[in-house]
């Protein structure tokens, strides 16, 4: 064996033992530069090795106790390991509580060549009560209707297999925490786990995203980018709006699931992945593939395990627990006394239908905490699109005709009613949208998006269809 | 264009709440660098941090890392974010002015 030979042993042995271990690991020199960090810090930090060596350690770490390096330097300098509690802020702009553990590195002299870094996530230790009891709500799932007690049911059992699961719902039914649940439940929780939506970017955007490319692949591509399938090694790769992946990447895709390996973008060695896929959709799947947009086998390679969230309306018992935990969720977050909501207000809540499901709930419960000056918040302490929505809703369902609306077909879906409510109000208005709009109980934005996504609308754009998108 | 930029030595600062020097730059769209101005602020806060964005009337923020709230409540209010910047602010600054900064950028100056 030559020098070189056991050189690159080495390096290779080094880079294994590192992405090994599933904590967040960075080793720096003296001068806290990086050296190398492993993979479970790549995806936390979202860059590379790389791209990062020789970059002060702080930079990539986003820390919050370096207090300008001192930290770091004291550690070099007594040569005395430190563990300290902080946080990170992370690649997808996330807080999450670390453990650090500094350690001296010492070559053949006295002094420390280097530090390595070792980063412990502390979330499960400080939310250790998993679903329904995060300290911070955006982490947390509540509900105690029946048809949530069946997802929650679910969760445990989805997060014991290595199946692929398709979640459905309508917006703001909070399928990416449902997702983010399952990962954490599973064995790779201590693994990335990484959220692309499908929708948000244009289809060779998407596949640079997801497979990353190779230096020089096509112009502008001047370093090597490892993607979110490389990204999320051993851990959960959540694909949101799934169902509006375009057809040519829903192949390569299908691919990846089938052989557990692809070719980066430009790339010539195929890479090897260990990669869980959740995905999930308010589309009508079974609808895009009958239409031809959506492929089939890629649908049923999805779809080995399905939960289905059930939209707001649905969870009678729900809304007023989900209306008290969000009013002391914002009365701490404002450091106000806890409000609580007028008789009067809480009737028209609960009678109001939310199409925005938990979301739209959140939002205005915020609303009415900051916008209400008294303990109790009134009827009129609400948003006004409360009132202009939920009595011509219900008036519009009065008054159709019985014809018009016909009988829900067995298996129907929630997009099929939804389209058909949209057309029988709109012939009732006379192709009058404000009118419709009102009817529904939705502002015209939301009615032209809604036309849009079922192909009923005309190809002119409206000009404030931008800010409700 | 305002521009602020949150600053740690010569450098943009690795995150928005643990910003205590930030600099100023109004750009008149005609000149390539800018009037700088730089703030110390009294302490580590990002609930300051953003006070002093609004209240300057800032519509361009270069930082480290930055938590989604923050970063969320800057795109309601219409004000375009760079975060997760690593380099080199006169770098970073000269970049967004020539319009090619992308969130997430490791400039060469970062090394």
């Amino acid at each position: 064996m030559n020098d070189e030979y056991l050189l690159r042993f080495q390096e290779i042995t080094t880079a294994g033992l590192l992405d090994a271990i599933p904590h967040g690991i960075a080793v720096v020199d003296r001068e806290c530069k990086i050296v190398a960090i492993n993979q479970t810090l790549e995806a936390l930090t979202g860059v590379t090795l790389a791209d990062v060596r020789g970059v002060y350690v702080d930079f990539v770490l986003r820390s919050n106790i370096a207090r300008r390096g001192r930290t770091f330097r004291e550690v070099l300098t007594d040569g005395q390991a430190q563990i300290i509690e902080g946080d990170i802020v992370s690649r997808d702009r996330r807080k999450i509580p670390m453990r650090f553990t500094i350690s001296p590195l010492r070559g053949e002299g006295t002094e420390a060549a280097g530090l390595v870094i070792v980063l412990d996530d502390l979330s499960e230790v400080v939310n250790p009560a998993g679903l329904g009891a995060d300290v911070d709500f955006a982490d947390s799932i509540i509900g105690q209707s029946p048809k949530m007690r069946e997802v929650f049911e679910l969760i445990p059992l989805m997060a014991h297999t290595e199946a692929s699961v398709l979640i459905t719902g309508e917006t703001g039914t909070g399928k990416d925490k449902i997702a983010e649940a399952i990962h954490k439940r599973s064995s790779r929780a201590g693994k990335p786990f990484i959220k692309i939506n499908c929708g948000a970017l244009p289809e060779s955007l998407l596949e640079s995203e997801l497979f990353g490319y190779v230096k020089g692949a096509f112009t502008g591509a001047v370093k090597d980018k490892p993607g979110m399938f490389r990204l999320a090694q051993g851990g959960t790769l959540f694909l949101t709006e799934i169902g509006d992946m375009p057809l040519p990447l829903q192949v390569k895709l299908l691919s990846v699931l089938d052989d557990r390996e692809f070719f980066p973008l430009g790339g010539e060695k195929k890479i090897q992945v260990d990669v869980r896929i959740i995905a999930a959709t308010h589309r009508p799947l079974k609808e895009r593939v009958a239409e031809g947009l959506f492929r089939e086998d890629l649908f049923y390679r999805l779809n080995v395990l399905h939960l289905h969230l059930p939209p707001l309306r649905e969870r009678e018992t729900d809304t007023r627990f989900l209306i008290n935990h969000f009013l002391r969720t914002f009365a701490e977050r404002t450091g106000s006394s806890v409000k609580t909501f007028s008789d009067e207000a809480l009737r028209l809540l609960t009678a109001y239908s939310f199409p925005g499901n938990i979301r739209e709930l959140r939002n205005i419960v915020e609303y009415c905490v900051n916008i209400c000056q008294s303990r109790q918040i009134n009827a009129n302490d609400l948003p006004k699109h409360l009132f202009t929505s939920t009595e011509p809703v219900a008036a519009a369902r009065i008054v159709r005709p019985e014809p018009v609306a016909p009988p829900l077909e067995q298996g129907q879906d929630w997009s099929s009613i939804e389209k058909q409510l949209i057309v029988d109000t709109l012939t009732q208005t006379r192709g009058n949208r404000s009118k419709a709009a009102a009817a529904l109980g939705w502002g015209r934005t939301t009615l032209w998006r809604k036309l849009k996504n079922h192909g009923l609308a005309s190809p002119s754009v409206p000009s404030n269809s931008r800010e409700e998108a | 264009m305002k521009i602020l930029l949150t600053v740690h030595d010569d450098n943009i600062a690795p995150r928005f709440d643990q910003t205590t020097e930030v600099i100023i730059v109004e750009h008149d769209g005609l000149r390539p660098g800018g009037d700088l101005r730089t703030i110390i602020l009294s302490r580590r806060s990002a609930d300051d941090l953003i006070d002093l964005i609004v209240k300057e009337g800032i519509e361009c923020v270069v930082c480290g890392g930055i938590e989604e709230n923050y970063y969320r409540f800057f795109i309601w209010k219409k004000i375009a974010v760079f975060d997760g910047i690593i380099g080199s602010y006169r770098e970073a600054l000269q970049m967004v002015l020539s319009g090619v900064l992308r969130p997430g950028d490791i400039l060469q100056s970062s090394i």
